[in-house]
């Protein structure tokens, strides 16, 4: 017995709570009525995503996408689609931007994601450099080897308008260009994988997943420059990145891709892996190239840059994991086809680690421009648990927030700049009405401070001013000329530091004053807490009319604060109460509030 | 193997792309593929692979393949698995643990049934093997 057919009906709990439920068991009993139970296979499937549009029911092998289904639609669907073969066009998904028709064999028309540097991850097996080669892999450097010279390559490049995934998207081929055009005998590649942003994770992925994509690109880019040596710094806590890395190194050297005369012609290239040791500075050019150096990573001056002047003072091209996997693509596909890909001067697509409170995290490679609505809503699945979207932060210690007012910007380098945020490496970590947006911006400076390396003034001095008042205004010690003098420090940290830690560094803080100052300024004027999570600005109380003695909260409070016989009201010591917030989790009746 | 020349590379690439298309290397009439990303084998992804091999060996059932591959990038539902088996749809699997590894072999592998509760969507199309059908 096999089925010839599968209806999936999305049994995640946005769908489930609009009936996906007797959707499934409505074409169970419609598919009995026709008698075709035994040829098409009902399954419940785990979330879809697209929970916007729920719910959704998928027709395979069909590849048809329904959406909105309501229970009383399961009738038409199998009479039209699983009896007559004719898909029901009204539930058909249809793209609102492009107004693409549905094609049913087609099933990017409802995805959201282009896959361009994640394409061989979840496909290959990433220690086996076969499968890769047969994924179009080390098509790339044959080409270039045998057809182009250096200049084809950078014009290729400039042709797709391919910027750096890092963070700053500066023109790759530009990059590319500075270096070739230095005369030296020895130039560097290296491939920058000191991922350090809170909550991204995409180089990772990249490198675990497809680790030769990088090493092909680099290649690339020696024959390009010039460079006969490339190293990738990544960072320790890597180990399996590392591991396969290691292997995919050993593998192509042993093929002839990489080593002496690769593929036998007379260019040379080696790869070697540096290990850092975790230094979020370390990410930032200069201070790596002074790292693989064996220097302690510091940055310095720039100009002049690497590309003319970097690792060990020779011309050194140096690009994000991210740049690195879009290379080789590029040249096989051409740089007119991936310069259709993106918005306007940012073009192909930008990998994002979706986190927080978002129902489907994980990692998402969207075309630029994607509206971040797509990514929350449709890709991520929205916010889980009914609560209401509060803002994103994309770009870690170096960006800003986006909030709900402008969550139909387009995201690409441009916008995210003129909203005071950065594309960064790509963290996105979503926010909802319970988190402290004064909280947030705290975070990220207790994580520059501690990472800062301590060369230039005002990002070791400047990083912890701005703290120390931030840890005043959520304990309540907040003066109204606070907030003019984080907008002033902030400026001179950004004017007058070195490199791009300490000249971001003031980013979150000043974002969130610039979206949720009335947020900022309830805890200097009221020393409140709107979301209440500064725990020095909340209270726990327990309201005498509702509570009913059920003595649960006495016994989750971890510091025994809580006091009342059973089935009398009960009572928190505030002296003692650490603020945990276990007793306001606990309380089933709504007794215990926060202040 | 030794250094390849240009030509041996792209024999190589044109053999290997024929095995991978027919889905079914060393005579395999199924692929059980999984998600080996740190993501996923922080989740238990490695359980998860060992629970298939040791069902696929007790249900004496030596032509299903198992592979590893990097991370899809669905980190709310690791381990993920992806499942092929001929004439069915290829399927995603999510939140895999041994347990339910086993019912996918019985069900999926042995009874030619999808599994309740656990397909996810594929995340997007695959550009590589789109680029070549426009070729």
């Amino acid at each position: 017995m096999a089925y010839n057919q599968y209806i999936l009906v999305c049994g995640g709990t946005a769908c489930m709570s609009s009936k996906a439920d007797d959707i499934y068991s409505n074409i169970l009993d419609e598919l009995d009525r026709v008698g075709a139970k035994q040829d098409v296979q009902v399954v419940k499937t785990g979330c879809f995503g697209f929970c916007e549009k729920g719910p959704i029911v998928k027709v395979l092998p069909d590849e048809a996408f329904y959406v909105e289904v309501k229970p009383e639609d399961a009738k038409e669907l199998v009479a039209e689609h699983v009896v007559k073969g004719r898909p029901v066009q009204r539930l058909l998904y249809h793209d609102e931007d492009s107004k693409e028709n549905a094609k049913i064999d087609d099933i990017s028309f409802y995805q959201k994601q282009v896959r361009v540097v994640l394409r061989n991850c979840g496909f290959i097996d990433p220690e086996n450099i076969e499968e890769y080669i047969a994924r179009d892999g080390y098509a790339a450097l044959e080409k270039v080897l045998t057809e182009m010279s250096g200049d084809d390559v950078i014009a290729e490049l400039e042709k797709s308008g391919l910027r750096g995934r890092g963070g700053a998207g500066f023109p790759t081929h530009k990059k590319w260009l500075f270096t070739k055009q230095v005369e030296d005998e020895q130039k560097y590649v290296v491939c920058n994988a000191d991922e350090g942003d809170p909550g991204a994770y995409m180089d990772r992925s990249v490198l675990e997943g497809d680790p030769h994509n990088v090493l092909e690109a680099m290649a690339i880019a020696g024959y390009t420059v010039g460079a006969t040596q490339g190293y990738i710094y990544i960072r320790a806590e890597y180990p399996l990145a590392i591991r396969r890395l290691q292997k995919a190194i050993e593998d192509a050297t042993e093929l002839g891709l990489l080593g002496t005369n690769i593929l036998g012609t007379d260019f040379s290239f080696g790869i070697e892996i540096r290990l850092g040791a975790g230094a979020f500075v370390c990410g930032e050019e200069t201070a790596l190239l002074a790292s693989i150096e064996g220097e302690r990573g510091m940055p310095r001056p720039r100009p002049p840059f690497p590309a003319v002047k970097g690792l060990w003072d020779k011309p050194t091209v140096i690009n994000n994991v991210e740049t690195w996997a879009n290379i080789p693509v590029i040249i096989t596909r051409g740089g007119d086809w991936f310069s259709k890909i993106g918005n306007g001067p940012s073009k192909g697509t930008k990998v994002f680690a979706l986190t927080g409170k978002i129902r489907n995290s994980g990692l998402v490679e969207v075309p630029m421009g994607t509206p971040l609505r797509d990514i929350v809503y449709n890709i991520g699945g929205g916010i889980p648990d009914g609560k209401a979207f509060k803002a994103v932060q994309t770009g870690g210690p170096s960006g800003g927030v986006i909030t709900a007012d402008y969550i139909d910007v387009p995201i690409d380098f441009e916008h995210l700049q003129e909203l005071g945020s950065i594309m960064g490496s790509g963290g996105m970590i979503v926010m909802d009405e319970d988190d402290c947006m004064l909280d947030v911006a705290k975070f990220y400076l207790e994580f520059t401070v501690e990472e800062s390396c301590g060369k230039c003034a005002p990002c070791r001095v400047g990083g912890r001013k701005l703290h120390t008042i931030l840890d005043d205004i959520s304990k309540g010690k907040g003066k109204p000329e606070h907030l003019d003098q984080i907008a002033e420090i902030g400026l001179a940290m950004q004017r007058a530091s070195l490199c791009g830690l300490g000249q971001t560094a003031p980013n979150p803080v000043l974002s969130v004053i610039r979206y949720f100052r009335e947020e900022i300024e309830a805890h200097i004027t009221e020393q409140h807490c709107p979301a209440g999570v500064c725990k020095d600005l909340v209270q726990y109380f327990i309201l005498p009319d509702k509570c009913i003695g059920c003595t649960l909260c006495a016994r989750r409070c971890p510091v025994n604060v809580i006091s009342g016989e059973r089935k009398q009201v009960h009572e928190i010591d505030q002296s003692g109460c650490i603020k945990c917030g276990e007793c306001f989790e606990a309380c089933k009746f709504g007794a215990v509030v926060r202040r | 193997m030794a250094k390849m020349t240009l030509e041996e590379l792209r024999k190589l690439r044109e053999s290997k792309r024929q095995t991978m298309d027919m889905r079914s290397p060393d005579n395999k009439t199924a692929d059980i593929i999984v998600s080996m990303g740190t993501s996923g084998i922080a989740a238990g992804a490695k359980d998860t692979l060992k629970a298939f091999v040791e069902e696929l060996e007790a249900q004496g059932l030596t032509n299903v393949a198992v592979r590893q591959v990097g991370g899809m990038g669905l980190e709310h539902a690791e381990p993920t698995v992806e499942v092929r088996v001929p004439d069915m749809p290829r399927v995603i699997y999510g939140t895999v643990d041994p347990k339910v590894a086993r019912t996918i072999v019985h069900r999926h592998i042995m009874g030619k049934e999808l599994v309740n509760e656990h397909i996810f969507d594929r995340p997007a199309a695959d550009i590589v093997e789109d680029g070549k059908r426009g070729e």
